[in-house]
């Protein structure tokens, strides 16, 4: 069964404890997922093309942090709101909405329709990005299992309960579940 | 009745078939056809490939080549044409005089549709299309009531295509000049309605902002529905009146109509979407094959429910049902 993004939100005991954790260590595992991502699947940078210099800022709403994504350095980092840099594009939405597209269950339109999703900043970078990732039909689980082999097994075995216990998805949906 | 569906990926065509489209069509990453959006569409060797998946399914692949070629610049489109039979395209669908003559002479072998763009609404523009370019079948355009589909089949001989789900045009297509006011750019000559380059999503207090050019489109309170930043489906103060001056901001939903279009002799039914990400292709695609399956088998067709995947989260059967002022 699919749950709808706009009513899952990352508890907010869970958000506010992740505003003491350290931001380095975020960036420098996002940035190592980030450069694994775009080297196994180069076609992302292909079809991001001429945007692939813009500067993404992620801001999921429901964590304490936002996100950089400079696809041309293959950079993922973790900003806190007050001290974000400048970026070409801004896209806003829970964490549950981000994770939902990028797996290929909700439609980017469809959540930016609804008022799940906004946009600001330069659209033409998002479309483009938007339409290179879900080509890519990426699973984030099963990188992160890729990445980090010995921890494969437990994180298999546990992705779905934490599915269930978190209605968040997790990895990538396959068709007969729509 | 064929289901005839939208893929602006590699990944989009896959989850199409998968989910039951009898056809899919697509176009090559340029201004050969009218969704030229960033990041979408097939380069050469991808079409090849996604041709292969598709036949290796049963599924047939249409190559929408169905802008207006710039005079003096037609090398492009006539290499489109070429490159859509040498990857084993079905079809191809196209709108330009002057390309459907290309088209039929040097690649007689390789099937051609009307576009929706040639705008072609009765029965003496289509048999024209017909007896002049062999043209196989016709996508009607979004202006004709059930009635009158089923009364211009009765006087051609060349299949037809209707449009049942997604985003509606303003009722001129091909001809629309709402987007070059504002951008320079057309979905007629450069494939993109509403250029995303030209969009501006802002916030103003407690407000979402969408302009395009310049102009703005129309504003929501932030967190509300809010649709593309089209002109013909902005928000205007035209005397004393506000509102959506052109178009209501919905998507068409024929689902409904699908048995009176099989009555009126249609032959395939279309899903607009080539934008739309391969989650709306498949969950879109399912749902309308279960309404083609019910159809065959003599049973009465599922209700579906698909305005939270619509522009403006709301739907209308648009002109089909429609009762003229």
């Amino acid at each position: 069964m699919r749950n709808a993004p706009d009513s899952i939100k990352v508890p907010s005991f869970v958000s506010i404890s992740m505003q003491i954790l350290p931001l380095w260590p975020i960036s420098m595992a996002l940035s190592q997922l980030a450069r694994d991502l775009l080297r196994t699947h180069p076609q992302i940078l292909n079809r991001i093309d001429k945007y692939q210099n813009q500067k993404f800022m992620l801001d999921i709403t429901d964590l304490p942090f936002a996100l950089l994504l400079d696809p041309a350095q293959a950079r993922l980092r973790a900003f806190r709101r007050s001290a974000a840099p400048e970026a070409d594009a801004r896209i806003s939405g829970t964490l549950a909405a981000f994770l939902a597209m990028l797996h290929g269950v909700e439609d980017g339109d469809s959540l930016y329709f609804s008022g799940v999703l906004q946009i600001e900043g330069d659209t033409s970078a998002v479309l483009a990005l938007r339409n290179a990732l879900d080509d890519a039909e990426l699973d984030l689980s099963e990188e992160i299992a890729r990445a980090l082999p010995l921890l494969a097994p437990p994180l298999r075995l546990a992705l779905a309960p934490l599915e269930r216990l978190t209605g968040l998805h997790l990895r990538r949906v396959p068709l007969e579940v729509y | 009745m064929e289901l005839v569906c939208p893929a602006g990926t590699p990944a989009a065509l896959r989850a199409a078939v998968d989910a039951g489209a009898h056809c899919i069509y697509c176009g090559f990453a340029d201004e050969t056809n009218a969704r030229n959006f960033p990041g979408l569409n097939f380069s050469r060797a991808e079409l090849a490939d996604a041709v292969g998946y598709a036949h290796a399914r049963g599924a047939k692949v249409l190559v929408a080549i169905n802008t207006f070629p710039t005079a003096g610049h037609e090398a492009l489109w006539h290499s489109a044409v070429a490159d859509a039979e040498r990857a084993g395209a079905d079809a191809v669908i196209l709108a330009d005089l002057g390309l459907l003559a290309y088209a039929a002479e040097h690649h007689p072998d390789l099937r051609r549709h009307l576009s929706v763009q040639a705008a072609a609404a009765n029965p003496d523009a289509i048999n024209f299309y017909a007896s002049a370019f062999d043209v196989r079948r016709v996508v009607l355009p979004r202006v004709l009531s059930v009635e009158e589909i089923a009364a211009i089949n009765r006087e051609i001989d060349v299949e037809t295509e209707v449009f049942v789900f997604g985003g509606l045009c303003v009722m001129a297509e091909g001809r629309c000049s709402l987007s070059s006011y504002a951008t320079g750019r057309s979905p007629n000559m450069n494939g993109v309605c509403s250029p995303p380059e030209h969009v501006d999503y802002a916030t103003d207090g407690a407000e979402s902002v969408a302009r395009l050019g310049g102009f703005t489109i129309h504003r929501t309170p932030k967190g509300e529905a809010a649709p593309y930043p089209t002109l013909c489906k902005g928000c205007f103060t035209s005397g004393d009146k506000t509102g959506h001056v052109f178009e209501d901001a919905v998507s068409l939903d024929a689902s409904t109509l699908v048995p009176r279009l099989a009555k009126a002799g249609v032959t395939a039914l279309k899903i607009e979407g080539r934008q739309r990400s391969r989650a709306y292709v498949a969950q879109i695609v399912r749902a309308f094959r279960a309404v083609t399956d019910a159809l065959e088998a003599g049973r009465t067709p599922p209700e579906l429910a698909l305005a939270r995947l619509s522009e403006g989260q709301a739907a209308t059967t648009g002109a089909y049902a429609k009762t003229w002022r």
